[in-house]
């Protein structure tokens, strides 16, 4: 096609970057964006302009654009839609032809779609509301070390959610009290306890002198309880080097989880640390600091499910999904979309969860949701009806703040936990009859009787800020 | 001063259930129940208490595929436990989609009743 001549100038985008006819090939990367634009730019123009330069184009015709198929590489504005409920606001339906993208690079993907893009002059605002990766591209990411499935096996839990708990302090415990309140809570009948995600390695306790201690404590609780158990080890460190380094070390004292933090990270150090864990026979737990900078704003950013899809390609058998009852943020439908996001293998177009697209992940294990933040004994029956078996609650405070100590207050939990789930496999509702459940548990448990009386009347009922687009707001 | 309760650990416990008191006969049936509803096949292990940490405990027979019968999956459990009286015998429900364990919980805890 030698048809086109060179003229130097700038064209509308939409001339060239919005296709309403097109139809998007299942090979396409899919994305939607929510837009609102500056005074007087038409919705297509704007459409097409974050299509242009999220892909091939810039803001004026190069000579060099006569070299390549352009036409091949261009992103396509393919479709604009209403906001429910909102008039400033719509969104753009834009596919990228596969070949714009580094096989397996996340990183690669988000270079390109919310680089220059969020800065352009002509959209007021701009925030990626859903990806829809196709199969071929999905085929080409490593996704979860391990999956859920593994982990049940590797830790012998089935038929329950499984429990864990932040130690607390958060910051200033030596390394050996530390490893005591591990050991509390874990003989008392946690699965996991976990690192904060703001102890690194600092001057009050170093990561190699927790790592010994804590594994002590692991080893020890196992021992007693008959019980699997595990701390997540936070192995996210100022360098790649630093990082597999402490990696390295927690297996060496038989640690079955370390943790990471993938956002403040970055993708290229999470893909790298996953790919060790796959290699190493090691699960690994995914924090997420810094998402609400990125996705809690409805008008700006990159919403949470498209931070979670990037997430399970890269790599993590854990990833914190919010509570819908805690103290977070988490609107429950949009919640429940992105859990589903997370461990289904096919998810369909869902709007009422702010699903935009059809999500096919094939054979790529699942990572499995942890609810944490703000969570107590009286949460139990809710989080067992929105979550399922496969997630992993955790209760900080809900179990280090109980009268009687961590250990009591792990009892307490797993007493609750494990009649919410016999009650539910019982055909009982067991959200609308959650206090009777709890109430005939804690007959039997001492533990489950205080902790319900010490956070009867802990609520944290503020209205959710980045809500579902519908229609009455 | 509040009274504490010491927290002393009551012997090994085993996974799902493990924290509540000893099934009723009853609220077994209840269980098992679940199980053949949600389409898992049954099967029963059984292992002595100190091996409790192994992968694979003795599987007994063979999983019963399609077994539908909450009274023989009962004989059942009781037969391996005659067998076994100093084992642990748990009762799985395999799960062929997840390719896993739906659920797995100790049945009979060795030298109980």
């Amino acid at each position: 096609m030698a048809s086109s001549t060179f003229q130097a100038g700038v064209k509308d985008y939409r001339a060239t970057y919005w296709t309403p006819d097109y139809v998007p090939l299942d090979t396409d990367l899919l994305a939607v964006f929510k837009i609102v634009t500056q005074a007087g730019v038409p919705r297509e123009e704007a459409a097409a302009a974050v299509a242009a330069e999220s892909s091939t184009g810039t803001w004026t015709t190069v000579w060099t654009d006569l070299l390549t198929d352009l036409d091949y590489y261009r992103g396509r504005a393919y479709r604009i839609e209403p906001v429910p409920g909102d008039d400033t606001a719509f969104y753009a339906f834009i596919a990228y032809p596969i070949d714009l993208f580094e096989e397996g690079s996340v990183v690669n993907v988000l270079t390109s779609l919310v680089g220059n893009v969020f800065g352009f002059k002509a959209v007021r605002s701009l925030r990626l509301e859903d990806l829809r990766f196709p199969i071929a591209y999905v085929k080409t990411c490593g996704g979860p070390p391990n999956g859920i499935q593994l982990e049940r096996d590797r830790l012998n839990k089935y038929g329950r959610p499984l429990l864990g708990c932040t130690i607390k302090p958060k910051l200033g415990l030596s390394a050996k009290n530390y490893g005591r309140a591990v050991y509390e809570v874990l003989r008392g009948g946690l699965d996991f306890t976990k690192d904060d995600e703001n102890i690194n390695s600092q001057p009050f306790m170093r990561w190699q002198h927790r790592f010994e201690f804590v594994m002590e404590a692991v080893q020890k609780a196992e021992a007693e309880t008959g019980e699997r158990k595990g701390h997540y080890l936070n192995v996210t460190a100022p360098t790649p080097e630093e990082m597999y380094k402490r990696a390295e070390f927690a297996k060496s004292l038989g640690a079955p989880i370390i943790m990471h933090d993938f956002l403040t990270a970055g993708f290229t150090a999470n893909t790298g640390l996953a790919n060790w864990c796959r290699e190493n026979g090691m699960l690994l737990h995914i924090h997420r600091a810094m998402h609400a900078v990125l996705d809690r704003n409805p008008y700006h950013g990159i919403h949470f499910r498209v931070l979670t899809k990037c997430l399970r390609l890269s790599g993590g058998d854990h990833l914190h999904s919010g509570t819908v009852v805690g103290k977070l943020e988490g609107d429950r439908e949009a919640t429940i979309g992105w859990v589903d996001m997370m461990r289904e293998s096919f998810i369909p177009e869902n709007r009422a969860r702010g699903i935009f697209f059809d999500q096919d992940w094939g054979a790529m294990p699942g990572v499995m949701p942890v609810a944490s933040g703000g969570i107590h004994v009286w949460h139990m029956p809710a989080l067992t009806a929105i979550f399922g078996d496969d997630a992993c609650f955790q209760f900080g405070g809900g179990t280090l703040g109980h009268p009687w100590g961590n250990a009591a207050g792990a009892h307490a939990n797993r007493v609750a936990l494990e009649a919410c789930v016999e009650a539910r496999n019982q055909g009982r509702q067991v959200e609308r009859e959650g206090r009777e459940i709890l109430t005939e548990a804690a007959k039997d448990s001492p533990e489950l009787k205080i902790a319900m009386e010490t956070w009867k009347e802990i609520k944290f009922e503020f209205d959710t800020v980045d809500k579902l687009d519908v229609a009455a707001r | 001063m509040p009274e504490i309760l010491p927290y002393i650990t009551k012997g090994r416990r085993g996974e799902t259930f493990s924290y509540l008191p000893p099934m009723t006969p009853e609220r077994l049936r209840k269980q098992i129940a679940y199980l053949i509803g949600r389409g898992w096949n049954p099967a029963i292990e059984h292992s002595e208490p100190e091996k409790i940490f192994s992968n694979f405990w003795y599987l007994w027979k063979l999983p019963m595929f399609g077994e539908k019968s909450i009274e023989r999956i009962l004989d059942e459990l009781d037969a391996c436990r005659r067998a076994n009286p100093t084992h642990h015998v748990r009762l799985i429900g395999y799960d062929n989609f997840a390719q896993s364990q739906g659920t797995a919980f100790i049945v009979y805890r060795a030298g109980e009743r």
